[in-house]
């Protein structure tokens, strides 16, 4: 484990290329698939590329993966976790009531 | 009396500059600030949050309203600064390696083209409100909107329901702008320190916590363009 962060820690620039890479295809794709007639599908794809370019943006271009402190993760996973309270909580609301 | 100057004498003895007399060794002292940067990102995240979740209510009720509105914003702008913010991100994490493994030059040209390539974005940001200026799309007393809904020829999108999603397109894409020209000002401050040769490999904490709040930005816009500009845009 020390071993494998200490190597990448060396060059970690063959990575960072290939996030980078990785991003603007996932950018081209995003727009590719919403000429699509995917029906309800479209945002969820949409949505699915969105949230894996922004894991590999926080993994390894803010160094999460990385981090030495692990009270960092803790906090990503804390602020996401009431993230999903906000949005999940509300829409279960709204989703069940039979007059909107 | 023996005992304290045994003490500062050990002191002096391991004094790193950069390092602060309240952090055991600079490790320590760079995880607090991660740390503390990372839980103002929390807030940030609830701060954008508040805006998504409303979005989202109000794109459930008005979906077909929602996709004309998105269908008038331009998918090419949009993601042509989706690439722009993107190639930033990776001249910001290029500067981090730059301070981190002391090579100044290209630590200076990575923070120069990061400010061109967050200049280039509002640029064409600037371009896309003048567009919506003039279309009269911008919610207020002018507001017009007469499109139809996708996939449904001869059904009017509701102009009012078109508004909220104007007012939310600009409070979410403004705030993101604001965002951007507030990290503008940090990497000019950042580039004024590089220049005068203030970051080292021991310290160079500024950049790293420049770098969190750049890419947190990014990653805003990364979930802005999909929600915003691509509803329903398929033929």
């Amino acid at each position: 484990m020390s071993a494998h962060s200490s190597a990448s820690a060396t060059s970690p620039l063959k990575g960072y290329f290939a996030v980078w890479i990785a991003l603007l295809v996932g950018t081209g794709l995003t727009v590719y698939a919403a000429t699509l007639d995917l029906a309800p599908y479209n945002a969820a794809i949409a949505l699915a590329i969105a949230t894996i370019k922004a894991t590999l943006v926080a993994l390894f271009f803010m160094h999460v993966w990385h981090a030495g402190e692990k009270l960092i993760k803790v906090v990503v996973i804390a602020a996401l976790f009431f993230l999903v309270l906000l949005l999940g909580l509300t829409m279960t609301d709204y989703a069940a009531r039979p007059w909107s | 009396m023996p005992d304290s100057s045994s003490a500062t004498g050990l002191h002096t003895e391991e004094h790193n500059p950069a390092l602060l007399h309240h952090f055991a060794d600079p490790e320590q002292q760079r995880d607090a600030a991660s740390l503390g940067m990372w839980v103002f990102l929390g807030t940030e995240i609830m701060f954008f949050g508040g805006l998504f979740c409303a979005y989202l209510v109000y794109r459930r009720w008005y979906f077909g309203d929602f996709a004309a509105a998105s269908g008038t914003i331009s998918m090419a702008y949009g993601a042509t600064n989706t690439a722009v913010l993107i190639c930033s991100s990776l001249t910001v994490v290029l500067a981090v390696w730059a301070a981190q493994t002391a090579r100044r030059t290209l630590l200076i040209t990575s923070l120069i083209l990061t400010m061109l390539l967050g200049l280039v974005f509002l640029g064409i940001k600037g371009i896309e409100y003048r567009e919506k200026f003039t279309e009269h799309h911008v919610p207020g007393a002018s507001f017009r909107f007469d499109q139809a809904i996708p996939g449904h020829p001869g059904q009017y999108a509701n102009p009012r329901h078109a508004q909220i999603f104007f007012s939310l397109y600009f409070v979410m894409t403004g705030l993101h702008a604001l965002h951007m020209i507030i990290g503008l000002g940090i990497f000019l401050w950042l580039l004024t320190m590089a220049w005068k040769g203030r970051f080292t490999p021991e310290w160079h904490t500024p950049v790293e916590m420049g770098g969190l709040y750049w890419h947190f930005v990014d990653i805003v816009w990364i979930y802005l363009f999909p929600l915003l500009y691509l509803i329903d845009r398929h033929p």
